[in-house]
C-alpha cells in the first residue's frame, strides 16, 4: 500500500523523469542547430524542479516513503535544491560551447544531463543501500555516455573508456560492501543497519571488512587518493561542458551518499572509518596539491585542485565523533556540506570561464590561453581571479570560509592528532595557492597573446557575473548558508 | 554608520566604483575621482582626531554587529591610543600614493587607483578589528591588492616578487589563522579579542601559541631572519607600491605583536623575550650593515626599513612605557619617512629609469629643490634630533636603556650606522660634480611632486619638533596594555 506522504516524497523525481522522456521525445521536432527550444523547455524544467526542491526544503519537514526506501529530509533537499541550479548553470555555460562542437545534435546533452539529474536526486534520497546504488548507476552512466557524447574525439573517448572502467569498478567495490554489510546485519535499510551496528551484537571484523569496500567505493567517486585516477584524465579529456557536468553537481551527490551511508547509516563503526577517511583526506592533500604544480593545462590542474579539495571535506568528516562521542557531530558535517556547496559554486564560475575562452575550433585549455585575459576583458578575469583566491582559502572569498569550518572541526576535536593534521592541512594549502595564483599571474602580469573580443550571449554573461558576485558575496555575508547547513544536518542527525 | 566603519569602507566603495567603471580612455577623470576619493577617505577621519577621549583606554567608536552567528564572529570595531594613529596614516598615506601615481601610471589607471584605495580600506580595517576572525580576514585580504599591485605595474623581475610576497606572508598567517581557531575553541566559542586577552592559558600552549603569531607578524615586520622578502619585493613594486609596503603594511606585524602576541600570551611573550630582542639588535645592527653596502636605492632603504622596525620590535620586548611608545612612535615616523624615501628616489626613476646609486652623482645642481627634500628626509632616517626619526628611536634607546644598559648601548650605536648608509647614498647620489648626462639633463620637482613631498615633510618636522599630540594618545593604552601584560595568566 502505497500512501499519499509516498508520493510527496518523489514529486521532484517524478517530474524530472517525465520531463527527461519529454524533452527526448520533444528534440525530435526540433531543427535548429542551436537546439533554443529544447534548451528552454529543460531550464524551465529544472527551474520548476529547483522550486520545488527549496520549498520543500524550507518547510524543513522529513518524510519517510515507500517503506523507508526514500527520505525527503532538509539536508537532502537543499542538496537536490543546489544539485538542480548546479546543472541548470552547467547548461547555460555550456550551451555555446556544445553548439560550436556539434554536441546539440540529437539534444542527448539535454536528455542525459536530467537523468544524471535525476540520479543525483535517487543517491541524495535514497535510504536504503540499493537505492543508494541504483542512484549512483544512474548518475554514472549517464555521465559515462555524457563523456563520450563526442563519439569522433580520440581524448574524449579514451576519457570516456577510462572512467568506465574504473568507475564500474568503483561501483562493484561499493556492491560487494553492502552486500557484506547486508550479510553481517540481514538488513538493507540504512536506519536498520544503523540499529544493527548499535546493538553490538554483530562480530566487529564483518563490518569492517563490509566497511573497508564502501569506504573505497565511495572514495572512488569523491575522487581522493588513492582512489584518484580518473579524474584528472577525465576532467581533462571530456568536453569541457561535461568536465563541469561531471566535476560540480554530483559532488553534492557524492557528498550525501557519505553522509546516508557513513552518517546515518555507520555512525557506531565512526572509530573506524575516520581512520579510513584521514589517511585518504592527507593523501589526497599531498597528492593534490603537489601533481597540480606540473600542471600546464588548466583543466587537469583544476583536476588536481579537486582532489585536494575533496581532502578538505574529508577533515570535516573525520572530525565528527571523537571517543565515541557525537556531540560534535553536527558542526563538523555541517562544515562539509558548507564546503562542498561552496566548493562547487566556485567551480563553476571557473569552468564557465573556460567555456567562455573556448571557441570554434579552439579549446581554452593551456594556462597560457588565459595570458592578459584582463586586458581582454576585467570583468571575467575578475571572475575566475575571485574564484582562484578562494579555492585558494583567501579572504573575503568564500572559500576562505570553507577551509575555517573545517579546521575549525577539526581543532574543536581537541586532539592533538587533529591538530597537526590541521597544520598540515594549512601547509599543504600553501602550496596550494602557489598554482591559483599562478594563474592569476597570467591573466593579469602577462600580455595577451590573442587580443579578439570576448563574446557571450547575455543568459551566459550575466550568469557569470551572477556567480562571481556570490563567490565574494557569500564571502562577505557566510553566514546564512552556514546556517542552513547546520540546521539541515543537525536535523538529520536528530531523526 | 560608525566613524570607523565610514574609515573602512569609503575607499573601498570608491575603489570598487574605479574598477567597475573606469576605463582607460578617461584616465583623466579617473584620477580625479580617485583623488576625491582617497581625499574624503582621509576627510572622514578626522572627526575621530577631534573626538577621541585621551584620558581612557577603553577601546573607542566602538561598533559591534553579529556577522557570522555560526561561529560567534562579530563585526566588531573599536579604536584604543596604540591603534588610533594608525588609521589616520593609513588614510594620509593613501592620499599621498595617489599623488604619487598620478602621471607615472599609465597603463590600468583605474585598477591602480582602485587597487590602492580598496587596500588602504582593508588596511584601516585590520587596525579597527576587534574580533580575531575579522582582524584575520582583513589582513588576508590585503595580499591580494599588494600582490597584482606588485605585478601589474612592478618592475622587470616583478612576478618573482610578487610570488616572493604573497606565498612568504601566507605562510605565517595560515598558521596564525590555526592559532586563532585553537583560541576560539579554547575560549569556549568566542572570537572576541577582549575575551582572549583575559583567557587563562597553560605554559604550552601559550608558546604554541606565541610561536603561531610570531611566524604571521615577524614575517610582517619583518624581523630578522624572515626579512629576505622584503628587499626583492621593494625592488620590484611600483614606487606607490614601496610607500604603502614600508609605511603601513609593515606596521601591520607591530601592531599584530601589541594587539595579539603580548597581551594574549604573556608568560611565553615574557619567556622568549630575549630571543625577540636579539633577533631586534641583529636586525638593527647586522642588517644595518648590509644597508651600507647596497648598490640599489629601493635595496638600501628597505634594509634601511628592517633595521627601523628592529628597534620597534625592540621597543615591544623590554616592557617598558618607553620602549613600547617609542616603538609606536617609531611605527609612525617611520610610515612618514620611510614613504617619503621610496617617493623620493621614485621621482628619480621616473627621470632617470635607474635605481642604482651610481647612476646619479650631483643631483643638487639640477634639482635644488628636491635635493632640499631629499636632504631633510635622509637627516629623519638617520634619527636627527628635530625630525620624527628622532623622538621614536630616543625613547627606544631610554627604555632599553633601563632595561639593560648593554642592550641600550647596542642599540643606540646602531644608529651610527643608519647615519652612515644614509649620509653616503645622499653624498653619492646628490652631492659632487654632475658626472653624466641623464643626471644633466634633469628637471626638477613639478607642483605635484612637491606638494606630495611637501606634506610628508610638514609631517616628519612637525612629529619630530611637537611629538607630544602623538604619544599624549598613547599613554593610557600603553599604560594598560603594560600592566595586563605583567600579569601571569598562566592557570
Amino acid at each position: 500500500m502505497i500512501d499519499k506522504l509516498s508520493w510527496i516524497t518523489v514529486y521532484p523525481e517524478i517530474i524530472l523523469m517525465v520531463m527527461a522522456c519529454v524533452i527526448a521525445i520533444f528534440d525530435l521536432g526540433v531543427k535548429t542547430p542551436k537546439r533554443g527550444a529544447t534548451y528552454a523547455l529543460t531550464l524551465v524544467t529544472l527551474a520548476v524542479v529547483a522550486v520545488i526542491q527549496g520549498m520543500y526544503a524550507s518547510s524543513g519537514a522529513t518524510y519517510y516513503g515507500f517503506g523507508n526506501m526514500v527520505v525527503s529530509d532538509s539536508m537532502g533537499n537543499w542538496l537536490k535544491c543546489f544539485a538542480t541550479v548546479a546543472v541548470m548553470v552547467t547548461l547555460v555555460y555550456g550551451r555555446p560551447y556544445a553548439a560550436s562542437r556539434d554536441m546539440l545534435r540529437g539534444g542527448e546533452l539535454f536528455t542525459l544531463s536530467l537523468f544524471a539529474l535525476l540520479g543525483m536526486f535517487v543517491m541524495i534520497s535514497g535510504n536504503n543501500f540499493l537505492v543508494i546504488y541504483m542512484g549512483l548507476e544512474l548518475l554514472t552512466l549517464s555521465s559515462y555516455a555524457l563523456v563520450a557524447l563526442r563519439r569522433d574525439n580520440a581524448v574524449a573517448t579514451e576519457a570516456a573508456m577510462k572512467y568506465f572502467v574504473l568507475g564500474a569498478m568503483a561501483s562493484g567495490f561499493l556492491l560487494y560492501g553492502m552486500s557484506m554489510m547486508y550479510g553481517a546485519t540481514g538488513s538493507l535499510d540504512v536506519n536498520a543497519v544503523f540499529q544493527a551496528i548499535s546493538s553490538g551484537q554483530i562480530r566487529h571484523q564483518v563490518l569492517v571488512f563490509g566497511l573497508v569496500f564502501i569506504v573505497s567505493g565511495l572514495a572512488f567517486k569523491l575522487g581522493v587518493v588513492p582512489f584518484h585516477m580518473w579524474i584528472p584524465d577525465v576532467y581533462q579529456g571530456a568536453p569541457t561542458v561535461v568536465t563541469l557536468m561531471v566535476g560540480g553537481a554530483p559532488k553534492l551527490a557524492a557528498f550525501a551518499i557519505v553522509m546516508r551511508l557513513l552518517v546515518e547509516g555507520m555512525l557506531p563503526l565512526a572509530f573506524d572509518w575516520q581512520q579510513m577517511l584521514m589517511v585518504l583526506a592527507i593523501a589526497s592533500l599531498f597528492i593534490g596539491n603537489l601533481a597540480a604544480i606540473a600542471q600546464t593545462n588548466v583543466k587537469r590542474m583544476l583536476a588536481f585542485s579537486t582532489i585536494s579539495q575533496m581532502g578538505f571535506v574529508l577533515l570535516g568528516l573525520m572530525s565528527g565523533a571523537v571517543n565515541g562521542n557525537v556531540l560534535s557531530a553536527a558542526n563538523a558535517y555541517s562544515s562539509s556540506m558548507f564546503y562542498v556547496i561552496t566548493y562547487v559554486l566556485t567551480t563553476l564560475a571557473s569552468f564557465g570561464v573556460i567555456l567562455l575562452l573556448s571557441r570554434e575550433g579552439f579549446e581554452s585549455e593551456d594556462i597560457a590561453d588565459f595570458a592578459g585575459l584582463n586586458q581582454r576583458s576585467p570583468l571575467y578575469a575578475g571572475v575566475m581571479a575571485a574564484c582562484m583566491f578562494s579555492l585558494a582559502g583567501i579572504p573575503p572569498m568564500v572559500g576562505f570560509y570553507a577551509k575555517l569550518s573545517v579546521l575549525q572541526a577539526l581543532i574543536a576535536s581537541g586532539q592533538v592528532l587533529q591538530l597537526g593534521v590541521a597544520v598540515f592541512a594549512v601547509l599543504m594549502s600553501l602550496i596550494g595557492a602557489f598554482y591559483y595564483l599562478r594563474l592569476v599571474k597570467v591573466m593579469y602580469f602577462d600580455e595577451p597573446k590573442i587580443s579578439t573580443a570576448i563574446q557571450a550571449p547575455s543568459d551566459v554573461r550575466v550568469t557569470l557575473c551572477l556567480n562571481g558576485a556570490l563567490v565574494l558575496g557569500l564571502g562577505l555575508f557566510p553566514s546564512g548558508l552556514m546556517a542552513l547547513c547546520a540546521k539541515s544536518v543537525l536535523q538529520m542527525l536528530g531523526t | 554608520m560608525g566613524l570607523l566603519s565610514l574609515a573602512i569602507w569609503t575607499p573601498i566603495v570608491f575603489g570598487v566604483v574605479l574598477l567597475a567603471l573606469g576605463r582607460d580612455e578617461q584616465a583623466r577623470a579617473v584620477r580625479w575621482v580617485a583623488l576625491i576619493g582617497a581625499l574624503v577617505s582621509f576627510l572622514v577621519t578626522l572627526p575621530l582626531y577631534v573626538q577621541f577621549d585621551r584620558t581612557t583606554a577603553a577601546m573607542q567608536f566602538v561598533e559591534n554587529a553579529p556577522w557570522i552567528e555560526r561561529f560567534n564572529v562579530n563585526y566588531h570595531l573599536g579604536v584604543d591610543g596604540i591603534s588610533f594613529w594608525f588609521v589616520l596614516l593609513t588614510a594620509f598615506i593613501n592620499v599621498i600614493v595617489v599623488i604619487a601615481g598620478w602621471e607615472v601610471i599609465t597603463r590600468r589607471v583605474n585598477q591602480y587607483m582602485g587597487a590602492f584605495l580598496i587596500l588602504s580600506g582593508l588596511m584601516i580595517g585590520v587596525f579597527c578589528a576587534l574580533d580575531g576572525l575579522l582582524f584575520y580576514v582583513f589582513f588576508e585580504a590585503t595580499l591580494i591588492p599588494m600582490y597584482l599591485i606588485i605585478g601589474i605595474w612592478g618592475g622587470p623581475n616583478k612576478i618573482y616578487a610578487a610570488f616572493k610576497f604573497f606565498l612568504y606572508t601566507l605562510m605565517g598567517s595560515l598558521l596564525m589563522l590555526v592559532a586563532l581557531i585553537f583560541l576560539y575553541v579554547q575560549s569556549g566559542g568566542s572570537f572576541d579579542l577582549a575575551v582572549w586577552h583575559a583567557l587563562p592559558l597553560g605554559s604550552t600552549a601559550q608558546t604554541l601559541l606565541f610561536f603561531a603569531f610570531f611566524a604571521a607578524f615577524a614575517v610582517k615586520v619583518p624581523m630578522w631572519p624572515v626579512h629576505t622578502w622584503l628587499p626583492d619585493v621593494h625592488v620590484e613594486a611600483p614606487t606607490g607600491g614601496s610607500a604603502v609596503l614600508a609605511a603601513i603594511m609593515l606596521k601591520l606585524g607591530a601592531y599584530g605583536f601589541l594587539r595579539f602576541s603580548l597581551p594574549i600570551a604573556p608568560d611565553a611573550a615574557h619567556e622568549w623575550a630575549w630571543l625577540m630582542i636579539a633577533l631586534s639588535l641583529i636586525a638593527v645592527v647586522y642588517v644595518g650593515l648590509v644597508a651600507m653596502v647596497q648598490q640599489d636605492m629601493k635595496k638600501l632603504v628597505a634594509y634601511s626599513s628592517v633595521a627601523h622596525m628592529g628597534f620597534v620590535t625592540l621597543g615591544f620586548f623590554i616592557f617598558n612605557d618607553l620602549g613600547v611608545s617609542g616603538g609606536l612612535v617609531q611605527m609612525i615616523a617611520h610610515g612618514f619617512v620611510s614613504a617619503a624615501m621610496f617617493l623620493s628616489i621614485g621621482v628619480l626613476y621616473d627621470r632617470v629609469h635607474s635605481r642604482e646609486i651610481a647612476s646619479y652623482g650631483g643631483v643638487v645642481n639640477t634639482m635644488p629643490k628636491f635635493a632640499a627634500f631629499a636632504l631633510l628626509f635622509s637627516m629623519a632616517n638617520c634619527g636627527l634630533p628635530g625630525t620624527a626619526g628622532f623622538v621614536g628611536e630616543w625613547m627606544v634607546i631610554l627604555g632599553a636603556v633601563k632595561f639593560n644598559f648593554w642592550i641600550g648601548f647596542a642599540a643606540a650605536s646602531a644608529l651610527i650606522f643608519g647615519a652612515a648608509y644614509t649620509l653616503w647614498m645622499f653624498k653619492r647620489v646628490y652631492l659632487g660634480p654632475v658626472t653624466n648626462k641623464h643626471v644633466k639633463s634633469l628637471v626638477d620637482i613639478n607642483a605635484r611632486e612637491f606638494t606630495m613631498l611637501a606634506l610628508l615633510a610638514a609631517a616628519t618636522l612637525y612629529m619630530g619638533v611637537y611629538p607630544k599630540p602623538f604619544t599624549d594618545v598613547m599613554d593610557v593604552s600603553v599604560a594598560q596594555l603594560l600592566q595586563h601584560v605583567a600579569l601571569s595568566k598562566l592557570n
